[in-house]
């Protein structure tokens, strides 16, 4: 039933130059970094606050303290109750969170430009003298457990912890989620988190990085009006202990009756941010499941319909982080979802991909630069991660030609080096009973069932 | 900050809206047709969803999934989404390839149905009985999605039924139902064409009038059954769901006035001071003070037609029964009817509405979205420059007002989740220090 005639499939016109925001690097006195990139486009300001306070700063026995000692850093000051603090921002119209990730601790806050002043005298109030009221910080550690109980019940979740937990080698900061378990949550004192802020929280260990419609010079004042004064510790940065936790394949199980979906997890640990194939890894990531039309989702979800979308993923931290090939297929098709996946994995290593895969994914790299630097918070997060692993100043700058430069034959090698079947762990949160025997038929590796808290079962 | 736009429709319908914005080299793309699951027929529900999955199926010029793979390619990010009553689909790419978008949408709105097999179908069909068991069947708490507007709409009402559609439904979609959807509202005289960013309004007018200029005018979309309301629901409705969680959830929903009304932003706002962030009524009396639940927030469905629906979500504490969340909830609700919000209390949920709006404009998808959205609904663009005004102009007695009439005992319903019978475990809850209530 065509009704009209199509007019010919358009070629792109001439592409318009285009640069990731300019910034400046400031450092005060007491040693604070600052990084501020004016951007004019609408009249607010995003404001994110970088400490060196991470997951992997948690000690032994403590995992856990990292996010909820950022978690309870505006939950009272030496001036005012946690109610009042949140009262004085939202006055303001201040959009402000606190969280740690694996490597650091941040306040973010986003406000209109003409209330920055107010607003920075707050979020300097925030990291300069939380008081940790007891009360407070032990409603935080309780919420904290209510996710942790909440997870169990909640398969995605539960499956990303379960493969953290079986990839990495048990005393690795990384077996352990980045917000803690049960057992370390519930043994949390107030004292032990006034004492990790004592220890991480100082100027020295932390960038303001402020994004938005400021000069250079008006956040240059407003830093200095509210942070000249604040003095702490030297920090030395965390290291992370990244171990894997064995180096052949087995299957992990964890039970979840009548599931009508497993929950899968596929892969091993990966490698760490600063390593140099980081572009041609991201290549060939987006080829093998980082993009709707890479391998991994065509196979699972357009050709098989095993899944509403399958993905992959390196997740960049300062220690190596895992690899991971993610997806929720019907039940009955777990067995034939994960040989799918594991044939895509080693097809990534077979051959050499084609130029019509690369160039997909290296002109979509290339492309989208612009488009993930829309808002002042998605530049703030950027420019984060330029602090938080040591990135060069001229990185975005030079990321594009970066990504152009990649080849199939780099990655091919990188595939090669950094892919392993010989070391996949697999994970699957679903119906254990029933897809137990199929997956083992798969003989990828020793198959052991769990319950929803990671104990053995028989 | 004040959006310029500019308007225009062509002969066969399809209404424009332009809004430039030059500070980089990105233009966003955006197609609302006025068509979503309230206009499903019966024994189809789900078909609205399922057949914006065919959309990325080919068109007559364009092989199966090759429209992602285009846009991708061009360094663009794309999807669609089904709402109640519209459908949207959209496209940010890089300004040098407007014409890509523009045209890709164009071949899908005038040359769709070349494209479709029953393989295509039946493919698309199972991906959505798998969104159907990854977002509601295997998620906590995943069915709030189609009870809550179940209890709220009467059986024939055009918003009663499920979204996502039921798997009875979704097997029984045929290709014929597909042509006739396809025929009777993917038509250029019931969408809403909107672009945003950086582009020439001069050579955007030549682009749309080209591609989408020759598609012929629909032959008139079916009209709903009629979608009024009264103001309340004259009782509170109840319905307890038993389901695979660990702690007890509570939906508390009221009747509240249409988008775009007066009395809505007085709604939103009487929604913010409720349930927006941590110096909300709930957050501040339920989660820090007394400590009955783990989290709380309020949202509005955002519906322009019937009823909209001012919705309340706690999930309880470890320990505390789902009886005494309810209690409690229903408590802060009833103490604000009876002492009313004061003027700070507005101020508070008005900046903070206003930070957020202005923080989404900075994206040029979300501008364009938001402007078919204005077109859709009111045949207004511009009305997106009116919002913080109109936000602004929200008084404390607005609030009460508002307050007072709508969110009484007779008008709620609530779908209160409680820890399945093997679902609870007892020991498990028993970990946690048990809070004095």
């Amino acid at each position: 039933m065509s009704t009209t005639t199509a007019p010919a499939r358009p070629l792109p016109g001439p592409s318009r130059e285009y640069r990731f925001p300019a910034f400046e690097r400031l450092t005060l006195p007491n040693g604070l970094s600052v990084v501020v990139a004016p951007v004019a486009k609408l009249p607010i300001v995003t404001t994110l606050a970088l400490v060196d306070a991470g997951a992997v700063a948690d000690p032994v026995g403590q995992e856990g303290v990292a996010l909820i000692t950022a978690r309870a850093l505006a939950e009272g000051t030496d001036r005012s109750d946690g109610a009042a603090l949140a009262e004085r921002f939202e006055r303001l119209g201040a959009a402000m969170d606190t969280s740690a990730d694996w490597d650091t601790a941040s306040a973010r806050m986003t406000v209109m430009a003409s209330r920055l002043p107010e607003a920075m005298s707050l979020l300097a109030e925030v990291l300069r003298t939380p008081a940790f009221p007891e009360r407070e910080v032990e409603r935080i550690r309780q919420e904290r457990l209510a996710e942790l109980l909440q997870q169990r019940a909640e398969p995605r979740g539960l499956a990303d912890d379960m493969f953290g937990r079986f990839a990495y080698a048990g005393d690795s900061r990384y077996a352990v989620p980045d917000g803690g378990t049960e057992a370390t949550v519930g043994t949390l004192t107030r004292d032990a988190v006034h004492a990790f802020y004592r220890s991480r929280y100082a100027p020295g260990a932390t960038t303001l990085i402020i994004v938005g419609d400021v000069t250079i010079d008006s956040a240059r004042a407003i830093v200095s009006e509210a942070f000249e004064s604040w003095s702490g510790p030297a920090v030395a940065p965390a290291q992370p202990s990244d171990q894997p936790s064995r180096v052949t394949p087995a299957v992990h199980l964890v039970a979840k009756a009548d599931a009508p979906q497993s929950e899968l997890r596929v892969g091993h640990v990966g490698v760490p941010r600063l390593h140099p194939d980081y572009f041609a890894i991201v290549v060939m990531n987006a080829i093998l499941g980082g993009l709707f039309s890479s391998r991994i989702n065509l196979n699972l979800r357009e050709a098989n319909a095993f899944t509403y979308g399958a993905f992959s993923s390196f997740d960049w931290r300062r220690g190596a982080g895992p690899f991971i090939v993610s997806t929720a297929v019907r039940s009955d098709v777990t067995d034939a979802a994960l040989r799918e996946i594991v044939v895509e994995i080693e097809r990534m290593r077979a051959a050499e991909v084609t130029e019509a895969e690369l160039s997909l994914a290296t002109s979509y790299l290339d492309g989208v630069f612009p488009i993930r630097f829309e808002s002042t918070t998605s530049i703030a997060s950027a420019l984060a991660s330029l602090v938080a692993y040591g990135l060069p100043d001229d990185y975005f700058d030079r990321y594009r030609t970066n990504i152009r430069s990649i080849t199939a034959a780099d990655v091919l090698r990188v595939a090669r080096a950094h892919v392993r079947p010989e070391q996949l762990q697999v994970v699957a949160v679903g119906d254990a009973e029933a897809i137990r025997e199929p997956v083992a038929r798969l003989d990828i590796g020793p198959v052991q069932v769990y319950d929803a808290e990671g104990n053995p079962l028989e | 900050m004040r959006l310029p736009i500019d308007t225009f429709r062509l002969p066969n319908g399809l209404f424009v809206t332009l809004s430039e914005d030059h500070t980089a080299p990105i233009v966003a793309v955006n197609l609302w047709y006025h068509v979503g699951s309230a206009n499903e027929r019966a024994g189809r529900t789900g078909f609205a969803h399922l057949f914006e999955h065919m959309l990325f199926q080919g068109s007559e010029n364009v092989e199966a999934n090759e429209h992602f793979e285009l846009v991708q390619r061009a360094g663009g990010t794309l999807n669609g989404s089904t709402w109640l009553d519209r459908t949207n689909y959209f496209e940010t790419v890089p300004s040098n390839q407007l014409a890509l978008a523009l045209w890709l949408e164009a071949d899908r709105m005038g040359r769709l149905l070349p494209a479709m097999t029953q393989q295509k179908l039946d493919t698309q069909r199972d991906v959505v009985k798998n969104e159907r068991r990854w977002s509601v069947d295997n998620q906590p708490y995943g069915t709030w999605w189609e009870k809550l507007p179940a209890l709220a709409f009467p059986e024939q009402h055009p918003f009663h039924h499920s979204l996502i559609g039921s798997m009875e439904d979704l097997t029984a979609a045929s290709l014929e139902d597909v042509a006739q959807f396809f025929a009777t509202y993917y038509t250029p005289d019931n969408a809403v064409l909107s672009i945003a960013g950086d582009f020439n309004p001069d050579e955007a007018r030549r682009l749309v009038t080209e591609y989408y200029g020759p598609i012929p005018r629909g032959t008139g979309r079916p009209p709903l059954p009629a979608m009024d309301l009264p103001p309340t629901f004259g009782e509170w409705r109840r319905e307890v769901v038993p389901d695979a969680v660990m702690l007890p959830r509570l939906y508390l929903a009221f009747r509240s006035p249409v988008f775009g009304s007066d009395a809505y932003y007085h709604a939103s706002v009487a929604g913010a001071i409720l349930g927006m962030r941590r110096g909300s009524r709930l957050h501040r009396s339920l989660v820090r003070e007394r400590q009955i639940a783990a989290d709380a927030t309020a949202f509005t469905f955002d519906l322009p037609k019937g009823s909209d629906l001012l919705v309340i979500d706690v999930t309880a504490r470890p320990g505390i029964e789902a009886d005494v969340l309810e209690r409690e909830v229903a408590r802060e609700v009833d103490a604000m009817r009876a002492d009313g919000v004061t003027q700070a209390e507005v101020e508070r949920a008005v900046a903070l509405i206003e930070t957020d709006f202005v923080a989404s404009m900075q994206a040029a998808g979300e501008r364009a979205d938001k402007l078919s959205m204005f077109a859709t609904y009111f045949g207004n663009p511009a009305l997106v420059n009116e919002q913080v005004e109109r936000y602004r102009q929200v008084a404390a007695a607005h609030v009460n007002a508002f307050v007072r009439e709508r969110l009484g005992p007779d008008n709620r319903v609530s779908l209160l989740y409680v820890p399945r019978e093997g679902d609870t475990e007892a020991e498990a809850a028993a970990d946690f220090a048990a809070v004095e209530t």
